[in-house]
């Protein structure tokens, strides 16, 4: 059995899944086979993107979250929201509506993610000075990118600045902030609105920390929808809560989380790169690179980087569109500069948020290896190559493979039989070394009987 | 084990394809991560030179469990001082080539600095021939 290194926040039910196979189509590390009807994720292939959710067309695969009702359990409950939320809705919707449905759904308070890239901001720049002679930095913003440099760049691991995400640095200042006002640890709970998978998985199963300070995740869309039902129903929010925090991000702080948030602060020759298909082919071409000119790399798993996250409502472009314009009023001086007292009291504890802002070294998952030893590998490796040769290139995937090279490597992991493939099933049928009773057996085996008229009742 | 590729002289956008190549057998076979990581830029600096200086050529890969070796075989204009073109900075890359970010004079010196074992041999207006090897252990 291997040893199963990360915790998935994709959850796939077979009792939906029909087994078209448009996830595995477009998963980009192929970490997705079909087998007897259904899809089936390979754990330790998995980034967490979330492209299999957005290509699943009957809802199959679902983003495990918390139970809104854990919030209860907590005296302080706190709303930890990403600026993107804000961006979700029409520009009618105000800010103080929003926050008004959120403290009448339970929180007591809340408090924006972005606050803590100001500290953030300051200790990448340091990082990357005592770092120098590391060319090119990555960010360790997104989650995906630091899980798919494990499994499928490892020799790029030394290049990830070892920093933590603001999420992190915000709910570790929350934390220490409400203690500081007479509440007691477990009393309070910190919950992130999430606009990915990528992120709860973190949560769950952080990489390079021991612990997350975060106590649970909701998904951003299942807020959108709590959100804009009491807005569309004319509720302005009972609660009229103050929202002290919420207009006081500077612009740089409100773009953060968008492509060349990052990339636009950082000094030197500064790269954004989202999309993860985009990403993987510039670090295949990195790798070739002993000497890179690029001092820092912002790169994003989603197009549009986190306004494009899995769990969103709005369109990324106009999410994107709405938050550049919020962050321009912003720095006009147009929309109300209320006072920066949260932020300020940031800076009363930026000793002890840096002392934390740290990430341990994050490990090499390779998932590339066709085996530990190399003997072996090399065994496998022959075996891929002869099997090759007999497989027709052509990618279809109704071996329940995603590619012919990946049903190769199965077969030689043992994991898959030549016969899958429907171009040796018609070869060895007419070689009649396969019945057509046979052959038929195998592609029910790999797509289940329904698809063949075997209709379960 | 043994594969090869094939090198077009001239053509920049398809560089670099042979020794990515390489990396993905490596990263296959579970090779140490620093040594995957000097090959490729020893392969990638050979295979860069072939398009730059050659008319065409093959790289000929053949890897056991004990170490991987890259003979690029090219027909071109040679190396008439092997000495010289060994010393870092030296270069007759023409300016077209050096508008592209090539042709600083590393190659060959980078070449060696990253490889366990180098050897080359060349004919002047006949061609070059590059082994790299690398070991695994």
């Amino acid at each position: 059995m291997a040893v199963k290194y990360f915790h998935h926040a994709l959850k796939f039910r077979k009792e939906v899944c029909i087994g078209c196979s448009h996830c595995m189509n477009v998963c980009p590390t192929e970490a997705i086979r079909i087998h007897g009807g259904k899809a089936e994720l390979t754990d330790n292939r998995c980034v967490d993107c979330g492209k299999c959710y957005m290509a699943c067309p009957v809802g199959a695969i679902i983003v495990e979250q918390d139970d809104f009702s854990r919030i209860f359990e907590y005296q302080h409950r706190v709303a930890l929201i990403p600026n993107v939320l804000l961006g979700q809705f029409p520009e009618k919707v105000s800010i103080n509506q929003i926050c008004s449905v959120l403290h009448d759904l339970g929180f007591t308070h809340i408090f924006e993610v972005e606050h803590g890239t100001r500290i953030l901001e300051g200790a990448m720049k340091e990082y990357m000075q005592m770092h120098s002679q590391t060319k090119p930095l990555i960010s360790t913003f997104c989650p995906a990118i630091v899980r798919l440099i494990q499994v499928q760049f490892p020799a790029l691991i030394e290049n990830l600045i070892l920093l933590k995400a603001p999420l992190d640095i915000a709910a570790t200042y929350l934390r220490k902030k409400l203690i500081a006002e007479g509440a007691k640890a477990d009393e309070i709970g910190i919950f992130y609105i999430t606009p990915c998978a990528a992120k709860i998985a973190a949560v769950k199963s952080p990489v390079g920390e021991d612990t997350s300070d975060i106590t649970g995740v909701i998904n951003m869309d299942f807020i959108f929808n709590k959100v804009y039902t009491s807005v569309k129903q004319g509720h302005t929010g009972k609660n009229t809560c103050q929202v002290p925090s919420l207009s006081a991000l500077e612009p740089d702080e409100m773009l953060w989380s968008l492509t060349e948030g990052e990339s636009s602060l950082m000094p030197g020759r500064a790269l954004a790169i989202d999309e993860i298909s985009n990403v993987i082919e510039f670090l295949e071409r990195l790798e070739n690179e002993e000497h890179c000119d690029i001092d820092f790399l912002e790169l994003r798993a989603c197009d549009q980087s986190c306004a494009g996250g899995i769990l969103t409502s709005g369109n990324r472009f106009f999410t994107v569109e709405r938050l550049r314009k919020q962050a321009r009023e912003v720095a006009q001086g147009k929309a109300s500069k209320s006072e920066h007292h949260q932020a300020d009291s940031m800076e009363q504890y930026r000793d002890y948020l840096m002392e934390n802002i740290g990430l341990k070294k994050v490990l090499p998952r390779s998932m590339n290896k066709l085996d530990d030893d190399t003997k072996r590998a090399m065994l496998k490796m022959q075996m891929v190559r002869e099997i090759m040769k007999s497989l027709p290139y052509v990618d279809c995937g109704l071996c329940g493979s995603p590619t012919c090279n990946a049903l190769a490597q199965d077969i030689a992991q043992g994991r898959a039989e030549i016969t899958h493939c429907i171009f040796i099933q018609k070869k060895y049928e007419q070689k009649q070394w396969l019945s057509y009773n046979e052959s038929m057996e195998i592609m029910k085996e790999i797509w289940g009987g329904d698809k063949f008229g075997e209709h379960k009742n | 084990m043994h594969f090869e590729y094939n090198v077009e002289g001239g053509n920049f956008t398809r560089a670099g394809y042979a020794s990515s190549e390489i990396k993905k057998i490596m990263k296959q076979l579970n090779v140490d991560m620093g040594i995957i990581k000097r090959t490729v830029v020893a392969c990638y600096e050979a295979e860069v030179n072939v398009v730059a200086h050659a008319y065409s050529g093959t790289i000929y890969v053949d890897v056991s469990t004990e170490s991987i070796t890259i003979k690029l075989v090219d027909e071109g204009p040679g190396i008439p001082d092997i000495d010289l073109a060994m010393q870092e900075g030296y270069s007759t890359a023409s300016s077209k080539v050096r508008e592209m970010g090539f042709g600083a004079g590393m190659g060959l010196p980078n070449i060696k600095k990253n490889a366990d074992k180098l050897e080359i041999s060349s004919l002047v207006n006949k061609g070059t021939t590059l082994e790299i090897t690398m070991f695994f252990n």
